[in-house]
C-alpha cells in the first residue's frame, strides 16, 4: 500500500518493543464480539493510482463542465476566471498541509495571509474589521443573525425577500431550535427591491434586518435609509454579499451604514466546485468585534520585538469557552481564504474595478439581447452581473431542455422556490467575464426557440 | 535582545550568539530565512497581476450606486504575487515538511492523486444548481462516498452536507432534538464527559441544551455508574468521543448505549478519532445513533492551514428520517436524483431542514473518495492498525522518561498521552513544546485533554515510518530530559524558528485585526 511505510519487519520490531504478540493485542479494549476479523464485506480492496484515476474520471465525465458550453448560472455561486498562479500558491505543501496556526512561531505564513485576508475583506465591505473566514455565505448569514441577537438581546430578525432562499432555509432551520422569530416572505417580480416593506417592519423589538446586495433577483438598492431606521430603533443592519466582485463597481454596504457585512467569497479564487468548499466572509463595526464569530488573526510582536501574527480573542471560541462560546465553528475555510487573498492580490483595486465593469457591461449587453426575444422581459432596472428574465412560459423545463442541448441557461426560480407558483416563469441569468458574445447568441437563439 | 541575557547558554548557543553578533546582514535576512512585508506595504492599488479585455462601451445600470470611494486593496504583478506567497509559505511547518504529531488532529500524508482528481473539470467546474441530469457524476461521487461511510460504520444513513466536524456535531444533535420533539418528548440535558472536545458542549448549548459533565474514572474512561445514575427522563442524550480524547477506547461503549437507550435518550459519538478504528469495529454495532466523520482527518483531505473540512454524519435507523436537506437518492436503474425542498414532502417529511446552501463540501468528497478507493477495505483496516501500532510504540518508548498517566491500563489507540509530572519547577508543557520546534518538529497537542495536568497528546498517524518515529522519539526524549533537568533555555525556546515566542496577551488586549497605513505615510501622501 503506497501510503503506508511500515514493513512487516518494522511491525514485528515495534510489537516486540511494545510487548505485544500481535496488533490485535492493541485492540483489546474493543469488545471481542464487535471486533471485525477481516476486511468489511462487500467493499473493494486497495487499488493503484491508475485504476482509481480511471474510476474517478469516468464519474467526472458524466458531468457537464461549465467551461465546455455556454454557461449562465449564478444565484449564489459564480464562474470567474481564476488566474493560474492562484492554484499554484494554494498547492504549496507548506500551505496545503499545515494545520490551524496554533503554534505561531512556525505558522507565520498562514497567519500573515489571514491578516491580509481580513484587511482585504474589511476594505472591500467598507467595515472596520473582518474575521479569518467562515464555512460559507449561508452559515455566515445565520451566525450574523445570532450575533445581532447577542448584541441587541432581541430575537426578531427581518429577512428581506431578496435574500438567497437557501440562506433563508438555513436561518429557518436554526431558528426552529433557538426560538428566534424570523419575518420573511418570498420575492415578487418588481423592478424595485422590498426596501420600503422592510422599513415599515423595523420596530423596537427588531434585532436585525438582513438584506442581500445585490439581491437574489439581481437588483441593487441603496441601503442608507434602512441603516438609519435600524439605528433609530437600536436594531442592526446586516448586509449579505453573494457576489463580492460587485463591490468593485458599486458602493460597499459598510459605507452605507451596515453594521455587519457578510458574504460568499467563492467568486474570487475558489471556483464552482458543485457548491463547496466555499469561503464565508464576515466583517463588522469595531465596536462589535468581541461578539464576532469565527477565528481572528491579530498583530503582535515576538520576544525580540519583531512583528508577528497570532490567533487572538480565542476566549470567544468553543475550544476555550465550551458551552459559552459565540459559535460552534472550529475548522473554518483557511485554504479557500488563501485562494481569495491571492486572487485579490493579483487583481488589486485596479484589476477588481476592471473586472467588475467588464462583468457589468457584458451583463448589460446580454440583458438587452435576451429581453429583445419575444416572450422574454427584463425585470430589473438595476443589476450588476445577473438579472431576472420573466418568460411567458415556465422557465424550469426550458432550463432542463437547454441543458440537453449543452447550454446551461441560468437558474430557474422554480428550482429555487418550488412552492411559489407565481415565480415559475422567472430565470436568473448571470454573465461574468467568462461569457463570450457567441455564448450569448447561442443562449438567445435557444431561448427564442423554446419560447416560440 | 541576545540569548546570553536569558540564562545559561550551551556551547552551541554561545557560538550562535557570537556569530549573530559578528555578522549582521544588510537586509536583516539570513539566507533562506527571509522576512516578508505585508502586501499593503509592497503593493499599490494601481498595480495589477491580471490583463483583462476592455469592457464593452455601453451605459451602466448600477442604480446610481457606482462606487465613489477607494477600495484600497493593493495589487502586485504575477511574479511578485507568487514570490510573496512562496516566501510566506516557507515560514510554515506542514506535513510535507515533517512529522506533525498533533494529537486529535490526525495530520497524515495528503496523497496528491486526491488533489489531481478534485481538479478535474467535471468536478471543479460544475455549478451546484445545474439540472441534475447534467451532474449525474457529481451525485454519483456523493452517493458512492455515502455508501462507503455507511458500510464502514455499520449505520443506516448519512447526512453529507455538514461542512466540518463541529457542524456535523450540530447536525447530529439537531437530529436528536428533532426525533425527541417528534415524539413530543422535550428533554433539556445533554451529558458530556469532562474529557470531551470543547466543540461538544458548545454544540449542545447552541442547539438549546443544558450541558452537564460526566466524570472520568481513574483509567481515563467514562464512569459508567456515574453516567447511569444521572440518566433520566430529562436527558436527551450523551455526546461521547470514542476513541476518547485520552487516546483510549471506551470498552463500555455498548453498555453506555444500552443504558442511554433504555432511558429514552440517544447516543452521539464524536467521530474525530475514527481513524483509529476504521475497519476494526463499526460504531453501529456499539449502539451509536449519530457520529460525524471528519473527512479531513480519517480520510486525509488537506487541513489547509485551518480548513476547509467536511463532517458527514452517519445516522441510526431511529435518527435518519430527521437528517438535513438536500441528499442524493439512487434509483434502481442507477439514475440519481436530489431530495430538496421541492420533493421533501413526499420523500423526507421529517427532516429538520437545511444546514447550508447547496450540497456540502464536494471538493472534499472527491478527495476522500479517492483516498478510500486507493486504500480499499483492506488498506483502511491497515491504516487503523498502523496508526495504533505507531502510537503504542511511542508510548512504550517514552514512558520511562515521561509520565504516561493511563499507560498502566493497557494499550492506547492512535495517540499517546503524557503529563508534565516530573518537570523541573518553572518548566511547563509549553516550554517542552517550544523546544520541540527547535528540534524541527511541530509540537504535540498541549494542555488537552483537560483531565491530565500539562497534557501532551501525541498522534503520529500511520504514514510515518519507523525511522521517522525513532528520530522523533529521540528528540522528544532529549527535550523531556532537559525539562526535567530544569534547562532554562527551554523557557525562551524556540530559538531557531522564523519568530521567537509571540506576545499573545498584547494581541488580545489591544487587538490589531487589520492593517492601517502608518500615519506619517498617510500624511505624506496627502
Amino acid at each position: 500500500m503506497r501510503y503506508l511505510p511500515l514493513t512487516p519487519e518494522d511491525r514485528q520490531a515495534m510489537l516486540a518493543k511494545i510487548g505485544a504478540q500481535s496488533v490485535d493485542d492493541l485492540f483489546v479494549d474493543v469488545p471481542e464480539e464487535a471486533r471485525l476479523t477481516g476486511p468489511i464485506h462487500g467493499l473493494p480492496m486497495h487499488a493503484g493510482e491508475m485504476a482509481v484515476e480511471a474510476h474517478m474520471k469516468a464519474l467526472a465525465r458524466k458531468n457537464h463542465a461549465a467551461g465546455d458550453m455556454p454557461f449562465f448560472l449564478g444565484a449564489g455561486a459564480y464562474r470567474h476566471h481564476v488566474p493560474a498562479s492562484v492554484d499554484h500558491i494554494i498547492q504549496r505543501g507548506e500551505f496545503l498541509t499545515a494545520y490551524t496556526p496554533y503554534q505561531p512561531e512556525i505558522a507565520q505564513g498562514t497567519l500573515q495571509t489571514l491578516f491580509e485576508f481580513q484587511t482585504q475583506v474589511a476594505r472591500l465591505f467598507g467595515v472596520d474589521v473582518a474575521n479569518a473566514s467562515m464555512y460559507d455565505g449561508s452559515t455566515a448569514c445565520w451566525e450574523a443573525i445570532t450575533m445581532a441577537g447577542r448584541i441587541t438581546k432581541r430575537s426578531k430578525a427581518i429577512l428581506s425577500s431578496g435574500l438567497h432562499p437557501h440562506y433563508v432555509s438555513v436561518a429557518k432551520t436554526m431558528a426552529k431550535f433557538t426560538k428566534d422569530h424570523l419575518a420573511y416572505a418570498a420575492p415578487r417580480f418588481d423592478a424595485a427591491t422590498d426596501g420600503q416593506d422592510l422599513l415599515d417592519q423595523i420596530d423596537d423589538e427588531t434585532s436585525c434586518v438582513v438584506v442581500q446586495y445585490p439581491d437574489i433577483l439581481g437588483r441593487i438598492a441603496d441601503l442608507s435609509a434602512l441603516a438609519e431606521k435600524a439605528r433609530a430603533h437600536k436594531a442592526l443592519l446586516i448586509a449579505v454579499v453573494t457576489e463580492p466582485v460587485a463591490l468593485g463597481a458599486i458602493s460597499s454596504p459598510g459605507e452605507m451604514g451596515a453594521d455587519i457585512v457578510l458574504g460568499e467569497g467563492q467568486s474570487l479564487g475558489v471556483g464552482l466546485q458543485f457548491g463547496g468548499p466555499y469561503v464565508g466572509l464576515f466583517g463588522c463595526k469595531q465596536k462589535y468585534v468581541r461578539q464576532m464569530p469565527g477565528r481572528l488573526c491579530g498583530e503582535t510582536v515576538d520576544a525580540e520585538g519583531k512583528r508577528g501574527f497570532v490567533l487572538t480573542l480565542s476566549t470567544r471560541e468553543q475550544h476555550i469557552r465550551r458551552e459559552k462560546a459565540t459559535s460552534n465553528i472550529c475548522t473554518n475555510s483557511g485554504l479557500c481564504a488563501l485562494a481569495f487573498t491571492a486572487h485579490m492580490t493579483l487583481l488589486g483595486e485596479k484589476g477588481l474595478r476592471q473586472l467588475a465593469m467588464l462583468n457589468h457591461k457584458k451583463a448589460v449587453q446580454a440583458a438587452d439581447r435576451l429581453s429583445a426575444i419575444p416572450g422574454a422581459t427584463l425585470m430589473n432596472r438595476s443589476f450588476f452581473n445577473e438579472f431576472t428574465l420573466v418568460l411567458d412560459k415556465d422557465a424550469r423545463p426550458i432550463v432542463r431542455a437547454l441543458a440537453e442541448q449543452r447550454i446551461l441557461a441560468g437558474v430557474s426560480l422554480g428550482r429555487l422556490y418550488p412552492q411559489e407558483k407565481s415565480l415559475a416563469h422567472g430565470l436568473i441569468v448571470a454573465v461574468t467575464e467568462t461569457v463570450s458574445e457567441e455564448d450569448v447568441e447561442a443562449l438567445a437563439a435557444a431561448v427564442e426557440g423554446a419560447l416560440a | 535582545m541576545t540569548m546570553l541575557a536569558e540564562g545559561r547558554p550551551t556551547k552551541q548557543e554561545d557560538n550562535l550568539t557570537m556569530s549573530e553578533q559578528a555578522i549582521s546582514t544588510h537586509t536583516g535576512n539570513r539566507a533562506l530565512m527571509v522576512d516578508e512585508p505585508l502586501i499593503f506595504e509592497i503593493g499599490s492599488p494601481d498595480r495589477t497581476g491580471v490583463d483583462l479585455p476592455e469592457a464593452p462601451d455601453v451605459a451602466s445600470r448600477l442604480g446610481g450606486l457606482e462606487r465613489q470611494t477607494p477600495i484600497a486593496v493593493p495589487g502586485l504583478s504575477e511574479g511578485e504575487t507568487v514570490r510573496h506567497y512562496t516566501r510566506l509559505s516557507r515560514q510554515n511547518y506542514a506535513i510535507d515538511v515533517g512529522l506533525f504529531p498533533l494529537g486529535s488532529c490526525t495530520m497524515k500524508h495528503n496523497p496528491r492523486l486526491n488533489e489531481k482528481i478534485a481538479r478535474l473539470k467535471g468536478f471543479a467546474d460544475i455549478h451546484p444548481l445545474q439540472p441534475v441530469e447534467s451532474v449525474q457524476g457529481a451525485l454519483g461521487v456523493i452517493n458512492e462516498l455515502a455508501v462507503w461511510l455507511i458500510k464502514l460504520t455499520g449505520m443506516h444513513g448519512v447526512a453529507m452536507t455538514p461542512k466540518a466536524g463541529a457542524h456535523g456535531e450540530l447536525c447530529g444533535i439537531l437530529c436528536i432534538r428533532a426525533a425527541l420533539e417528534a415524539r413530543g418528548d422535550a428533554r433539556e440535558v445533554i451529558l458530556v464527559p469532562e474529557s470531551a472536545h470543547g466543540t461538544n458542549p458548545a454544540t449542545a448549548a447552541f442547539a438549546g441544551y443544558k450541558v452537564e459533565d460526566i466524570p472520568a474514572n481513574s483509567d481515563g474512561r467514562v464512569d459508567l455508574e456515574a453516567l447511569k445514575a444521572r440518566l433520566g427522563p430529562d436527558v436527551a442524550g450523551v455526546m461521547i468521543t470514542n476513541p476518547n480524547t485520552c487516546g483510549l477506547f471506551e470498552p463500555d461503549m455498548k453498555a453506555i448505549s444500552d443504558a442511554v437507550h433504555a432511558a429514552g435518550g440517544f447516543v452521539y459519538c464524536d467521530g474525530a478519532n475514527f481513524n483509529a478504528i476504521v475497519g476494526k469495529v463499526r460504531p453501529g454495532d456499539l449502539g451509536v445513533d449519530a457520529m460525524h466523520i471528519n473527512l479531513h482527518k480519517t480520510f486525509s483531505t488537506p487541513h489547509g492551514g485551518g480548513g476547509p473540512g467536511s463532517g458527514p454524519v452517519v445516522l441510526s435507523e431511529a435518527l435518519a428520517p430527521y437528517g438535513p436537506l438536500p441528499f442524493t437518492e439512487r434509483h434502481a436503474d442507477g439514475h440519481l436524483t436530489l431530495v430538496e425542498e421541492e420533493t421533501v414532502e413526499d420523500r423526507h417529511p421529517h427532516t429538520f431542514g437545511r444546514m447550508s446552501a447547496f450540497h456540502g463540501q464536494m471538493g472534499i468528497f472527491t478527495r476522500a473518495l479517492t483516498y478510500i478507493l486507493s486504500h480499499g477495505a483492506d488498506g483502511l483496516k491497515q491504516v487503523a492498525e498502523d496508526a495504533v501500532l505507531n502510537a503504542n510504540y511511542i508510548l512504550r518508548s517514552l514512558e520511562d522518561v515521561l509520565d504516561a498517566p493511563f499507560a498502566h491500563s493497557g494499550p492506547c489507540m492512535h495517540e499517546a498521552l503524557f503529563s508534565d509530572k516530573g518537570f523541573s519547577n518553572g518548566l511547563s508543557t509549553l516550554d517542552l513544546a517550544k523546544g520541540m520546534i527547535d528540534e524541527g518538529y511541530h509540537p504535540m497537542t498541549m494542555y488537552f485533554p483537560l483531565v491530565v495536568h500539562g497534557a501532551m497528546l501525541v498522534e503520529p498517524t500511520e504514514t510515518e515510518s519507523k525511522a521517522a518515529i525513532d528520530q522523533f522519539v529521540g528528540a522528544f526524549r532529549s527535550v523531556a530530559e532537559r525539562a526535567k533537568a530544569g534547562d532554562e533555555l527551554l523557557k525562551s525556546a524556540p530559538h531557531f524558528a522564523p519568530r521567537r515566542r509571540l506576545d499573545e496577551t498584547q494581541a488580545a488586549r489591544n487587538p490589531i485585526l487589520v492593517w492601517t497605513e502608518p500615519e506619517a505615510f498617510a500624511e505624506a501622501a496627502e
